[in-house]
């Protein structure tokens, strides 16, 4: 749903840093945690649309699934979580820290002169 | 030539939490706390808002912002309430960001309000994504909606700080389990606050006001 602004955010992204190198972007690497709220095959779609007649036309999105990782804070035991189920099955503590899982990150750009 | 890999790492909406993290300290400066309510369409977000504001302007200063896709009848019904309101349609967009809250302040002096509240555009998913430099995020979840909503949206529950269940005269006739909606709540957010309201007879209002004034006092104390 609102992966259509996330991938216009992303073209801007990349316009400005491609801008510092030389060369065309072949492929954007993105990384999307599982509670960042984001849909991957939404967000491939909503691509394919804000890429088209753009200078990046031809940019393939490779996007990295991130998993909720968490670290129990009583037993430190390190897991992933389903994000509809954080509490610590060991121990049972129910406030997890979060490692990862967060991420809406613009990792990097592949180049070509 | 071969490809190149260049390192970016850097947040998609960077520039949206740029901008939400100006507001938030503008906010502060001011004196101003910022509440934003989110909900899913029709769970009751301008009703009880209506209700919280009627409560409160007696002895605050206070303004709203509302977001909808289209239309100024939400703006008209908070005015009932308090004059100081202001629509923000948001076209096809089904969210609010950051640059829309600041765009909608613009002629309003924050130093004269004591809160300012947020409501969102009707929306369980795609708000979460966007910081919009509040002090604290609600989510609510109606008495007519299923128990395990929470369950289904995650992630919106993760990034609001206090959960609110409205309608909760309501309950009874839409056989509405309480304690499996808490569960849900808990499950996805452990030790989240949860706050039963009705905006209809007055329940769990008061408690609401006092947690609102709970949090600019806090706030003007510095923690």
């Amino acid at each position: 749903m609102h992966e259509l602004s996330i991938a216009l955010s992303m073209m801007e992204q990349i316009e400005q840093e491609s801008a510092k190198h030389r060369g065309t972007v072949r492929a954007v690497q993105v990384r999307i945690g599982a509670l960042a709220g984001v849909d991957c095959d939404a967000l491939r779609f909503a691509w394919e649309i804000a890429r088209a007649g753009t200078p990046f036309a031809e940019t393939e999105l490779e996007i990295d699934q991130v998993p909720l990782m968490v670290r129990c804070p009583q037993c430190g035991e390190t897991r992933e979580a389903e994000m509809f189920a954080i509490a610590c099955p060991r121990c049972v503590t129910p406030e997890q820290e979060i490692l990862m899982g967060q991420e809406l990150e613009l990792r990097s750009m592949e180049m070509e002169t | 030539m071969t490809p190149r890999l260049i390192e970016v790492r850097a947040n998609i909406l960077k520039e949206n939490d740029v901008l939400a993290r100006q507001l938030r300290q503008r906010f502060k400066r001011a004196g101003v706390c910022v509440v934003s309510f989110v909900s899913s369409p029709g769970s009751g977000k301008t009703t009880f808002l209506e209700k919280l504001m009627g409560r409160m302007a007696a002895r605050h200063r206070i303004a709203a912002l509302v977001g909808d896709l289209a239309t100024e009848n939400d703006a008209a019904r908070l005015r009932r309430a308090c004059p100081q309101v202001r629509q923000i349609t948001t076209g096809t967009a089904c969210h609010l960001d950051a640059k829309m809250v600041a765009a909608a302040l613009e002629g309003w002096v924050l130093e004269e309000l004591d809160y300012l509240f947020i409501e969102n555009v009707g929306n369980l998913v795609c708000p979460s994504s966007y910081d919009l430099g509040e002090q604290m995020r609600v989510v609510l979840l109606s008495a007519t909606e299923g128990e395990d909503k929470p369950l289904k949206y995650p992630t919106i529950f993760n990034t609001a700080d206090v959960a609110m269940i409205t309608k909760m005269d309501l309950a009874v006739a839409a056989e509405f389990d309480l304690e499996a909606a808490r569960r849900s709540i808990l499950t996805v957010r452990p030790g989240m606050r949860i706050v039963e309201v009705s905006a209809k007879t007055g329940a769990g209002m008061a408690e609401t006001v006092a947690m609102v004034e709970g949090l600019r006092v806090r706030a003007q104390a510095g923690c």
